[in-house]
């Protein structure tokens, strides 16, 4: 069996596995896991608004999808996707509130800030990576509290007088659309799914094809083949994370001035960040493979929020599943183990 | 029950290609038993399927007259079967008997018994000759001692067959003839050896019997006392091959390289190279002769850039490049062939063809605007290969997977093709076969007689003798002397090399 096919079964493998334990749990607590299941995809497709808001809540999992894939192609670990999202979320909303510009340009120049934002945030690991050789999952790590506490602190006292959230953005920074709304039956749907996709498609061209992504690639696998090849290999490691870090900032842009459209404390992160961790493992960290990863998870998020309405059912298992097809795609080496030995037997 | 190992028939295939194609080998008890092939006929393969890291898809194994199914290296071990690979496996930072011990530990409770296994390492140590010290850490002993360990290691575990896999292509040539006696010593133990090496002399030198193949299938079993090195050459070719490179009179002209006093610390910032002056001329091969460790890969680190070093000068054509960025001095006209190509030449994840390019792939045709044209890319792979005579399924493999000769020839092609002013060559034959070798210094010449300029590095005193128009020697981070290989033999030139300055043979040239 090829490498290819291994990295299509593997994940659909991890999801289903994660799935039947998903049932069994239900099934041994005395939940009917049919009905829960049907509830779950009614709960994502089974209106128009439904998948309008799965739409919405796939539109960020895929920019910090391809921020943590990015990275990890380029031979880094990017943990900060969720520090770098706060950032440029905070950033997109702080340029909707503060600027007055015509409509688009105005929405270009906040989304914009966010990924600048993300991608400076990135910076800091990047550098130290490439200059003291510190490994940016540390780095990456501390700097996720950092910016939780920062921006809350920007929000207290510069965004807002000692409120605990920014003013709406204005109008001409949005990226709703009450034709997208329209069309699913007023879910929140916004604009920012065209920017995630052309993101997509950023990333693939930048990697496989300029000859950006090619040293970007090289340096990610033998930063000495690279050097000796003539590649600046602090630059590229710099320059991997401050892209990465940018698709992450992107992605918070999405929550600012798209699903809410201002920026509030948080006590805690917003999760969107890790679950990118998630969604690239799952995707194997290819274009493609995100957006399917990113469908997936925010299907279940969405879906899951029908499941006690519906079935009775907590949304809490639907957490449960999820962290168990992370825990099969993360143990994706024993699946591949168990690939090896029944297509062995079946040549025999 | 002659035999201690049978293999019957075997046939191993990978994606696009079939490596081992009805190979059958079989193992006397107390013999060493050479395996010769040229680059990527299979040798490792074989090897890798008796080790039980590759399943075979056809053919029996016999382990003393009995069937077995090798299905991983632990059954292999059980068997007492041990394996020196290639590329050694070891942990830096362990000392030598907590590597031999990893996997293995002998416990006394829960605690490991770290003072037992260190005896115990002691004693096999001394009883094979091996002179290891038990206690040092991995990262700072030599190559040879390391190859060693994993020779403990096999040993340790019990082995009483042991598989070499060309042990003597990262050595010095005195570390060759310890090794050597080392395996006499083991054959006496009543130990049994299949070893691979693509040297000849080495087969002649010390194994009893040789099987030869040759593209994935066996070729035959010969005994090595009733044959000799050309026809076992021309075995495993299918063609004659001459040993010696003819090659017409240099005709050096202008300085290429120039180096004046240079001054090069190593990473421990110890001066390595010291107050060095050498010049390559346009039009000859310098061959730099010295034992390993003497400063040379500092020098032509320092040259290619790197490496920085600390005073002097470097000039090519006239053009100071001392210090420079690696992409500057390549662009002012060298091509460097790596010591280490694993480390150096090769991005092993990519495809080999995506390597062919690792130097250019920012300059047209390759690319235009920042925009890679991969049809322009696998093109020139596609004809570097077909020239190199690089053997891998296509130009989409990756790197990796291809055998360690062909990865080398692969990076040679890549850099001769472009044509360099001056060529840094460091042990450029390292693991290739005759066939490949002879190819190789042909390409050398070439180069020489377009009038290029040729730096060769060898601790190959053969290779260096037959290659090179100027030899010069390298001692404690100088040239001592530079001497003409016509005029000279490798007595002298091994005395040279340990330090014995000889006035007479130094005043006769220019250093
Ligand atoms: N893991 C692998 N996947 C695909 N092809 C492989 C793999 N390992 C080896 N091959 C191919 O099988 C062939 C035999 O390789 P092998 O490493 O056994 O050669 P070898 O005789 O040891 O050569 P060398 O003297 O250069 O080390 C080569 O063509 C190589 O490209
Ligand atoms: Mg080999």
């Amino acid at each position: 069996m090829s490498n290819r096919v291994k990295n299509i079964i593997v994940p659909i493998m991890a999801v289903i596995l994660g799935m039947l334990v998903g049932t069994i749990i239900m099934v041994v607590t005395g939940y009917d896991a049919v009905a829960a299941f049907t509830a779950l995809w009614n709960g994502a497709f089974g209106e128009i608004y439904y998948t309008g808001e799965v739409i919405r809540q796939v539109t960020p999992l895929i920019l910090a999808g391809l921020s943590v894939a990015f990275a990890f192609r380029t031979g880094l670990f990017n943990i900060g996707v969720e520090g770098q999202l706060i950032v440029g979320w905070l950033a997109a909303v702080w340029v909707g509130v503060a600027f007055d510009l015509p409509p688009v340009i105005h929405t270009l120049v906040a989304v914009i800030a966010a990924g600048v934002a993300g991608a400076l945030w990135a910076f800091i690991p990047g550098l130290l990576k490439a200059k003291f050789r510190v490994h940016e999952v540390i780095v990456t790590i501390m700097l996720n509290y950092t910016a939780l506490h920062v921006t809350n602190y920007i929000i207290r006292t510069v965004l807002s007088e000692k409120s605990d959230r920014t003013e709406m953005i204005k109008g001409t920074a949005t990226l709703r659309s009450s034709f997208l709304e329209g069309l699913t039956d007023y879910s929140r749907l916004h604009w920012g799914i065209v920017i995630a996709l052309i993101g997509v498609f950023i990333m693939w061209f930048l990697l496989e094809k300029t000859t950006r992504g090619y040293e970007l690639r090289s340096v990610g696998f033998n930063q000495h083949a690279s050097h000796y090849a003539g590649m600046n290999v602090d630059k590229n490691i710099i320059l991997s994370m401050v892209i990465s870090g940018a698709f992450a900032g992107l992605a918070g842009a999405m929550e600012g001035l798209g699903t809410f459209g201002y920026a509030s404390i948080k006590g805690g992160f917003t999760g969107v960040g890790f679950d990118g961790i998630a969604v690239a493992l799952l995707g194997g960290n290819g274009p493609i493979g995100v957006i399917l990863a990113a469908l997936l998870f925010g299907a279940l998020k969405v879906g899951a929020l029908n499941m006690p309405l519906e079935a009775g059912v907590p949304n809490e298992l639907v957490d449960i599943i999820i962290a168990l097809i992370v825990f099969f795609v993360a143990a994706s080496y024993m699946i591949r183990l168990f690939i090896d030995r029944i297509s062995k037997k079946g040549v025999k | 029950m002659e035999y201690v190992i049978e293999m019957l028939g075997i046939r191993k295939e990978f994606p696009g290609i079939v490596a081992n194609d009805n190979i059958t080998l079989q193992l006397k008890q107390g013999e060493i038993h050479a395996l010769l092939g040229e680059n990527g006929a299979g040798k490792s393969t074989l090897m890798n399927v008796l080790f039980g890291l590759y399943q075979p898809e056809q053919g029996e194994i016999r382990v003393r007259g009995k069937a077995v199914k090798i299905t991983n290296p632990n059954i292999a071990n059980d068997l007492g079967i041990g394996m020196v690979h290639q590329h050694f496996m070891l942990v830096d930072k362990f000392t030598v008997t907590e590597n031999i011990i990893l996997g293995k530990e002998t416990k006394t409770g829960l605690k490991i018994d770290l003072k037992k296994a260190e005896q115990e390492v002691r004693e096999i140590s001394e009883r094979y000759g091996l002179a290891v010290d038990p206690q040092a850490k991995i990262a700072d002993i030599s190559v040879g001692m390391q190859q060693r360990v994993e020779i403990l290691k096999t040993l340790y575990r019990g082995a009483e067959i042991l598989i070499f896999d060309e042990p003597t292509a990262v050595l010095t040539p005195q570390e060759i003839k310890e090794l050597i006696q080392i395996m006499k010593t083991l054959i006496k133990e009543g130990k049994s050896i299949i070893l691979i090496t693509h040297k000849l002399k080495e087969i002649m030198e010390v194994c009893d019997r040789c099987t030869v193949i040759r593209k994935g299938v066996g070729i035959g079993t010969v005994n090595v006392s009733e044959t000799n090195p050309n026809e076992l050459a021309s075995l495993m070719v299918g063609r004659e091959v001459t040993f010696k490179t003819e090659k017409a009179d240099a005709k050096p002209a202008q300085s290429v390289l120039e180096i004046n006093g240079l001054v090069v610390k190593d990473s421990r910032g110890l001066t390595a190279v010291n107050n060095l002056n050498l010049d390559v001329k346009a039009g000859e091969i310098l061959g730099i002769a010295g034992v390993d460790g003497n400063g040379q890969t500092e020098l032509i680190e320092a040259i290619s850039g790197l490496r920085k070093s600390e005073s002097g000068s470097i000039q090519l054509n006239g053009k100071e490049i001392r210090n420079l960025s690696p992409r500057k001095i390549t662009e002012a006209g060298t091509g460097h062939i790596p010591q280490d190509r694993h480390k150096h030449g090769l991005v092993l994840d990519f495809p080999i063809g995506e390597n062919m390019v690792l130097q250019t792939y920012y300059k047209s045709p390759f690319s235009k605007a920042g925009v890679l044209n991969f049809k322009q890319i696998y093109q020139k792979a596609k004809s570097l290969i077909q020239e190199f005579d690089v053997r891998t399924p296509s130009e989409f493999t990756l790197a990796r997977a291809l055998s360690g000769g062909n990865q080398q020839k692969a990076i040679i092609g890549r850099e001769v093709d472009r044509n360099p002013d001056l060529l840094i060559a460091a042990q450029p034959t390292r693991g290739l076969d005759v066939g490949a070798i002879e190819f190789i210094h042909k390409r050398l010449i070439e180069q020489r007689d377009n009038g290029k300029a040729v730096l060769l590095l060898s601790f190959e005193l053969d290779e260096i003798l037959n290659v090179s128009d100027r030899i010069a020697v390298i001692y404690e981070g100088e040239i001592v002397a530079i001497v003409n290989p016509k005029e000279t033999t490798e007595q002298e030139l091994g005395l040279l090399m340990a330090g014995s300055k000889q006035k007479e043979v130094g005043e006769q040239t220019n250093v």
